[in-house]
C-alpha cells in the first residue's frame, strides 16, 4: 500500500518535471519567434544613437556607451526633413480622406445589393501591380504639366488606398443585419439616410481600421512617390532613399532617418493594434 | 441638427430635398458606387487602355521622334527575343516561391504557438504586427547595414554560430535568398494573423472526439487542424503570392536589381525600361504581360481554393 503510494508520488513528480521542461521549451520557441522582430527595430534605434566609430565597430557594439542625438541633428541640418514630413502627411491624409469619401458608399453598395461584378473589379484592381499604372500616369502628368504637385500624388496614391478601403469595408457592411434596414425603412428612413445615420456609425470601428491602414500604406509608399513626386513634393521614403545614395557608410544619419520615417507608423500600430489586425485579416477569414 | 433646420425652413425646401433623396433612393444601387467607379475609371481603367495602345508603338520619351505604330512587335520582341526579360521572369518566380513557402511554414507554426495562452502573449503578438506596418524603405536600409559584408551584424551572428561570413546581397547567388529573408521578416506575421483567426474559428467538437479516440498531438494537427485550416491558409498564401510577385520597394532600395542583373525581377525591369530608358512603348508591353501574369496566377489560386472546398 505504502509502496504504491510512493510510486504514484514519484510518477506525479516526473510528470511535473516533464511539464516544466515542456513549458521552458515553449517559451524558448516564443523567444526565437519574437527575437528577430524586436532585433531589427532595436538595431535601427541603436545605430541611430551611436557615434560613427561605434556604429562601424567590429565586433558590433550592441548597447551604445555614449548615446548621442547628433545623427538626428545632422539629418535635419542637411535635408529639409520637416518639409518632407509635411508632404507625407498631406499626401497620406488627402488620399485617405478621398478614398473614404468615394470608397465607403461603393463598399456599402457592393455589400447591400450584392454587386459581385463590381467586387471582382475591385479585387483585380487590388491585385494589379501598382507600377503598371504609373507608365501612363507619368506620361499624362508630363503632358498636362501636373508634375511635382500634391494633386497628382494624392490621386496616384488612390491606386493603393481605394481598393483597400472598398475591399475591407465590404466585409464590415455585409455584417450589418438586413432586418436593421427593414426596420429603418418602416420608420421612413431613406437609403441614403440609413447609410449616413445607421450604417456608417455602426461600422465605425471598421472605418477607423481602414482609415489607419490606408494612411499607413500611403505613408510607407515608395514606388509611386519616387516616380511622381518632384523636389517640392518629395515624401519621406523617397527622401530617405535619396540620402542612402550619398551617405554611403555614414550609418548614424541613415539609421536616424529610417527611424524618423517608421517611428510614427510603429507608434500608431501600437495604439491601434486591434483595429489594424482586424482590418488586415477581416476579408481573409470571411472570404 | 437636421430635424431642427427642417422645422425652421419654409415649405418648398423639404419638398425639394425629398424629391432629391427620392431620386437617389430609386437609383441607390447606381448612385452609391458612381463616384468610386468614376475614380476607378480615371486612375485604373483609362491608364490600362492607354497602356494597351502605347504597347503597340515604338516610343522613346527621350527622343524627339513621335510614337510610331509597330503593331505587335513589342510583344514579339519581349516574348521571343529578350534574354533579360526571361531572366527577370525566372527570378520573379524564384523569389515568390521561396518567400511564400518559407512564410507559410513559419507563419502557420507561429500561429500554432500564439494560439496557446501564455504570459506576455498579447505583447508579443503586437511585436509581431510591427514589421508589417514598418516603412519598407526604412527596413531595407537597416537590412542593408546589417548585411554589410565587413561591418554588418549578420556576419557577426554567423561567426558566433561558427559559420563562414556570407556576402548576402553582394553575391549573385545569395542575393535573392537574402532579399527573401527581408520579405519574410516583414510579412510572415500576415500569414500568422490570418491563420490565427482561422484557428479561433475552428469547432471544438472534433478535438473533443479526437481526444476521446486517443489521437496524439501530431495526429490531431495533421488530421484535424490542417485540413480544417486549409481554406484559410490558402487565402493567406494568395495574398502573399500577389504581393511577393509585385515586390518592388525592398529589392529596389537594397540592390536596384544588382549585382549585375542578379536580383532584377519583372517589376524592376519594367521600372528600368520605363523610367531609366524611357522606352514607353516597350515598357507598356511589359506592363501588359506582367499584369496578365499576376492576375492569371491570382485566379488560378482562387480556382484552386474553390476546388479545395
Amino acid at each position: 500500500m505504502v509502496n504504491g503510494d510512493a510510486g504514484r508520488h514519484r510518477r506525479l513528480n516526473w510528470h511535473r518535471i516533464q511539464q516544466r521542461v515542456e513549458r521552458i521549451g515553449f517559451y524558448l520557441l516564443v523567444l526565437l519567434v519574437a527575437l528577430p522582430a524586436a532585433f531589427v527595430f532595436f538595431w535601427m534605434l541603436s545605430l541611430s544613437v551611436k557615434t560613427q566609430v561605434e556604429s562601424t565597430a567590429y565586433p558590433p557594439i550592441f548597447i551604445p556607451r555614449a548615446p548621442t542625438l547628433r545623427a538626428y541633428a545632422e539629418v535635419f541640418a542637411k535635408n529639409p526633413f520637416y518639409k518632407y514630413t509635411v508632404n507625407s502627411l498631406v499626401v497620406g491624409l488627402g488620399s485617405t480622406i478621398l478614398a473614404l469619401a468615394v470608397g465607403l458608399p461603393a463598399a456599402y453598395s457592393i455589400a447591400r445589393w450584392k454587386q459581385q461584378r463590381l467586387a471582382l473589379g475591385i479585387l483585380v484592381a487590388r491585385m494589379t501591380p501598382g507600377l503598371s499604372y504609373l507608365v501612363p500616369w507619368f506620361i499624362m502628368f508630363k503632358r498636362i504639366g501636373l508634375t511635382d504637385n500634391y494633386l497628382s500624388l494624392i490621386l496616384t496614391h488612390l491606386i493603393i488606398s481605394l481598393p483597400l478601403v472598398i475591399w475591407v469595408m465590404i466585409g464590415f457592411f455585409e455584417d450589418l443585419p438586413s432586418e436593421l434596414e427593414d426596420a429603418a425603412r418602416v420608420d421612413g428612413c431613406t437609403t441614403f439616410g440609413f447609410f449616413r445615420r445607421i450604417a456608417l456609425p455602426l461600422t465605425q470601428p471598421g472605418i477607423v481600421a481602414t482609415a489607419i491602414l490606408s494612411f499607413i500604406f500611403s505613408w510607407n509608399n515608395f514606388f509611386v512617390s519616387v516616380i511622381i513626386a518632384g523636389p517640392n513634393t518629395r515624401t519621406l521614403p523617397v527622401a530617405v532613399f535619396n540620402m542612402m545614395t550619398y551617405e554611403e557608410i555614414n550609418w548614424g544619419p541613415l539609421a536616424a532617418a529610417a527611424t524618423m520615417v517608421t517611428l510614427p507608423v510603429l507608434i500608431m500600430t501600437l495604439f491601434m493594434q486591434r483595429q489594424i489586425v482586424s482590418g488586415l485579416t477581416f476579408g481573409a477569414v470571411k472570404g | 441638427m437636421s430635424d431642427k433646420t427642417s422645422l425652421l425652413l419654409p415649405e418648398p425646401r423639404p419638398a425639394f430635398t425629398e424629391r432629391y433623396s427620392n431620386w437617389i433612393d430609386r437609383r441607390a444601387a447606381l448612385v452609391f458606387p458612381a463616384p468610386a467607379l468614376l475614380v476607378v475609371f480615371g486612375i485604373i481603367i483609362f491608364p490600362i487602355l492607354y497602356t494597351l495602345w502605347m504597347a503597340l508603338q515604338d516610343w522613346g520619351l527621350a527622343y524627339p521622334t513621335p510614337p510610331k505604330f509597330i503593331g505587335l512587335d513589342n510583344y514579339i520582341k519581349l516574348l521571343t527575343d529578350d534574354e533579360r526579360f526571361r531572366g527577370a521572369a525566372i527570378r520573379t518566380f524564384y523569389f515568390t516561391g521561396l518567400a511564400v513557402a518559407l512564410q507559410t511554414v513559419l507563419g502557420v507554426g507561429m500561429a500554432l504557438i500564439f494560439h496557446r495562452q501564455f504570459l506576455g502573449r498579447g505583447l508579443l503578438r503586437t511585436l509581431c504586427v510591427l514589421p508589417m506596418m514598418a516603412t519598407p524603405v526604412a527596413i531595407a536600409l537597416v537590412f542593408n547595414m546589417m548585411y554589410h559584408p565587413k561591418l554588418g551584424v549578420m556576419n557577426y551572428f554567423l561567426s558566433l554560430l561558427g559559420l563562414k561570413p556570407a556576402l548576402w546581397t553582394f553575391d549573385s547567388k545569395s542575393v535573392i535568398p537574402s532579399l527573401v529573408l527581408v520579405d519574410t521578416w516583414q510579412w510572415t506575421p500576415l500569414i500568422m494573423l490570418i491563420t490565427l483567426a482561422g484557428l479561433a474559428a475552428l469547432p471544438a467538437e472534433q478535438y473533443e472526439a479526437a481526444r476521446i479516440d486517443g489521437a496524439n498531438r501530431l495526429q490531431t494537427f495533421f488530421y484535424i487542424t490542417l485540413p480544417l485550416l486549409r481554406p484559410t491558409i490558402m487565402v493567406a498564401v494568395l495574398f502573399r503570392v500577389i504581393d511577393a510577385l509585385k515586390q518592388f520597394d525592398i529589392i529596389y532600395v537594397m540592390t536596384q536589381g544588382g549585382p549585375g542583373n542578379a536580383s532584377e525581377t519583372i517589376n524592376l525591369y519594367l521600372y528600368q525600361q520605363g523610367f531609366s530608358y524611357f522606352q514607353m512603348g516597350y515598357a507598356s508591353s511589359l506592363v501588359v504581360v506582367f499584369f496578365t501574369l499576376v492576375v492569371g496566377v491570382s485566379f488560378l489560386f482562387i480556382r484552386m481554393r474553390r476546388a479545395a472546398w
